[in-house]
């Protein structure tokens, strides 16, 4: 019996000929991520276990992203206690303030990982890396201390689920829509334990940022990993970001799914998953009514990249952000900044009377830059919309593309480029 | 290891942010932690859960986030296990890793009743309602890891 990607990636990281699903195994890591949440939780447990040395001191990345710029006292301690962690490790790939993206953005932009890796992180979106071709999975802080100390990571060999992907994303579309069409689909546990594995000829139409994006979220499908096959865009990224060589791993032809699904990627519309939960999801042009907004936020770990800030200017350009409505974007890392600055996205941003945040994760969990009140209702670019969230226990969050979010800013109700009025 | 407690329950879909909002994730002491868990989805949890309670749930139990900050609060609060008809991945290792018993069993189980379990043998009782019910044992893999007391421990402490 074949393996799938995600089994062939494992199984060389664990010195294994072969896997199969249900295969308990310790694979060697390529990367340890944490970030200035679960870092601290891991430290300690790092040191609580007596452990001296990391097991490298380039393969850990901290990254302070989360409640960055320090919002306050006690998150100040945290990245504190981050920042003197590095120093002593001397941790080679520690981001602060200055440098620091949010982390799903920031790893692959600085060419921390690459095609073939088994990457671990303690955050849940770790799953973002799929898209090089990478195994990459989110766990907790002490699995974090235990990889930072050993190299090492235990896995359950997951079975898989595999996405056939047909045709090409139509205007006005993008990687957001196509993952919470599927996430509504299959729902929230509809792939929990396993990996969610892309391809077919759709795939080569799909940009990184759109498989990055469709990666982030695998997550909230309950998946393990989310991975898309290698081809020459991949690489193209890989080589133009980093210096380490590319790992290419294949699912076998004769690899076994629990279930095959075929995604024709034309017929994709316009999805917004309504709260409180990733799957609630409904195509725009459908909505019976107008949902009023009073919050938009376009960024994240899921949405903040380049293209993302792309789609955004060309929706805000020209145009004015609804009264009434707080239109926050948030270029995910520095890079990306700066390209929006000299592109001059951020002067239309501005001028059409949204505010720029510094890179942070900030409102995406109801950190900061963004916290809605009692009853207030954002449409946002993140990933997910649970119960409180971005604030309120009564407020809600509708999950949506840049260009719907964009789009919603202007009309002020949730709107798609084609249905917003001015 | 047997343990008889009373039960408090929830639905389907528990995820992190409800078990401990992420406000509250500038601290990672445990104490602080507990003092707010399950406060966007249940407001009495803190007040009424004794030490020994069990919280019984349906499927996908800790969805969302890798915060360990949800099962450190759900153990710190009192709670002796927790029994849900399935788990989210990274909540599962996360209680293994920490020492949380959680067990995978789809039981008629209601707020209030009574259970009993004993983990060794892999036996779930209703008392009130007077129903018994199997679960796997966790495999050997795992197994490891919890009676060596976590996962730093297993992977043999120092170095």
């Amino acid at each position: 019996m074949g393996m799938t990607m995600t089994q062939k990636i494992l199984a060389y990281h664990s010195g294994n000929k072969t896997l199969k699903a249900g295969d308990m195994i310790m694979a060697d890591l390529d990367m340890v991520l944490g970030n200035d949440i679960t870092s601290p939780v891991a430290i300690n447990e790092f040191k609580k276990a007596g452990c001296d040395c990391v097991f490298s001191d380039e393969k850990i990345s901290l990254v302070l992203d989360h409640f960055t710029p320090n919002k306050d006292i006690k998150a100040a301690e945290q990245c504190k206690a981050v920042r003197e962690f590095a120093k002593e490790k001397n941790i080679k790939n520690f981001y602060d303030v200055g440098e620091v993206g949010i982390e799903h953005a920031l790893l692959p932009e600085k060419g921390l990982v690459v095609c073939g890796d088994t990457v671990i992180g303690a955050d849940s979106h770790t799953c973002t890396y799929g898209a090089l071709g990478a195994f990459s999975t989110g766990v907790g802080s002490t699995d974090m201390a235990a990889g930072m100390s050993y190299g090492k990571a235990w896995f359950k060999t997951p079975s898989a689920i595999k996405f056939d992907l047909r045709g090409k994303l139509g205007k006005n579309v993008s990687g957001k829509d196509v993952i919470l069409h599927i996430i509504g689909m299959i729902g929230v546990d509809g792939a929990l334990y396993k990996s969610m594995e892309f391809s077919g000829e759709g795939v080569k139409h799909l940009s990184m940022d759109d498989r990055f994006c469709i990666c982030n979220m695998a997550i909230e499908a309950g998946a393990k990993n989310g991975i898309f096959p290698v081809d020459e865009k991949t690489l193209e990224y890989v080589k133009e970001h980093s210096a380490k060589e590319p790992r290419i791993f294949a699912a076998d032809d004769d690899a076994e799914y629990d279930a095959v699904y075929e995604i024709d990627l034309s017929k994709i519309k316009s999805t917004v998953a309504f709260p409180h939960l990733p799957e609630n999801t409904r195509v725009v042009e459908e909505l019976s009514e107008k949902v009023y907004i009073d919050q938009v936020v376009i960024g994240s770990c899921t949405n903040g990249r380049i293209s993302d800030m792309e789609k955004a200017y060309e929706i805000l350009k020209g145009r004015k952000v609804k009264k009434g409505v707080r239109c926050i974007i948030i270029p995910a890392t520095q890079r990306i900044y700066l390209e929006s600055i000299e592109r001059g996205y951020l002067k239309a941003f501005v001028e059409a009377g949204a505010i720029v945040s510094a890179p942070t994760c900030g409102p995406c969990l109801g950190g900061h830059m963004g916290i809605l009140a009692k009853g207030e209702r954002c449409v946002s670019t993140t990933n997910r919309n649970f119960v409180g969230r971005m604030g309120h226990v009564e407020s809600e969050v509708y999950l949506a593309s840049p260009e719907v979010a964009a789009a919603s800013a202007v009309a002020g109700y949730i709107a798609t480029p084609d249905t917003m009025e001015e | 290891m047997k343990i008889k407690a009373d039960v408090i329950k929830y639905g389907n879909n528990v995820d992190t942010d409800v078990i401990i909002p992420a406000r509250y994730l500038n601290t990672s002491n445990a104490e602080e932690l507990a003092a707010h868990c399950m406060e966007d989805i249940d407001k009495t949890f803190v007040k009424r859960v004794k030490k020994g309670d069990v919280i019984v749930a349906g499927d996908n139990f800790g969805c969302g986030s890798s915060r360990e900050h949800a099962p450190l609060a759900i153990k710190t609060s009192g709670i002796a296990c927790v029994v849900a008809k399935s788990f989210a991945r990274i909540f599962y290792r996360n209680a293994i890793n920490i020492g949380l018993p959680i067990i995978e069993c789809d039981a008629d189980i209601d707020e209030g009743d009574v259970i009993e379990i004993d983990f060794a043998d892999g036996i779930l009782v209703n008392t009130t309602k007077g129903k018994e019910y199997s679960f796997p044992p966790f495999p050997p893999f795992l197994q490891n890891i919890i009676e060596k007391g976590g996962l730093m421990r297993s992977l043999g402490g120092n170095r």
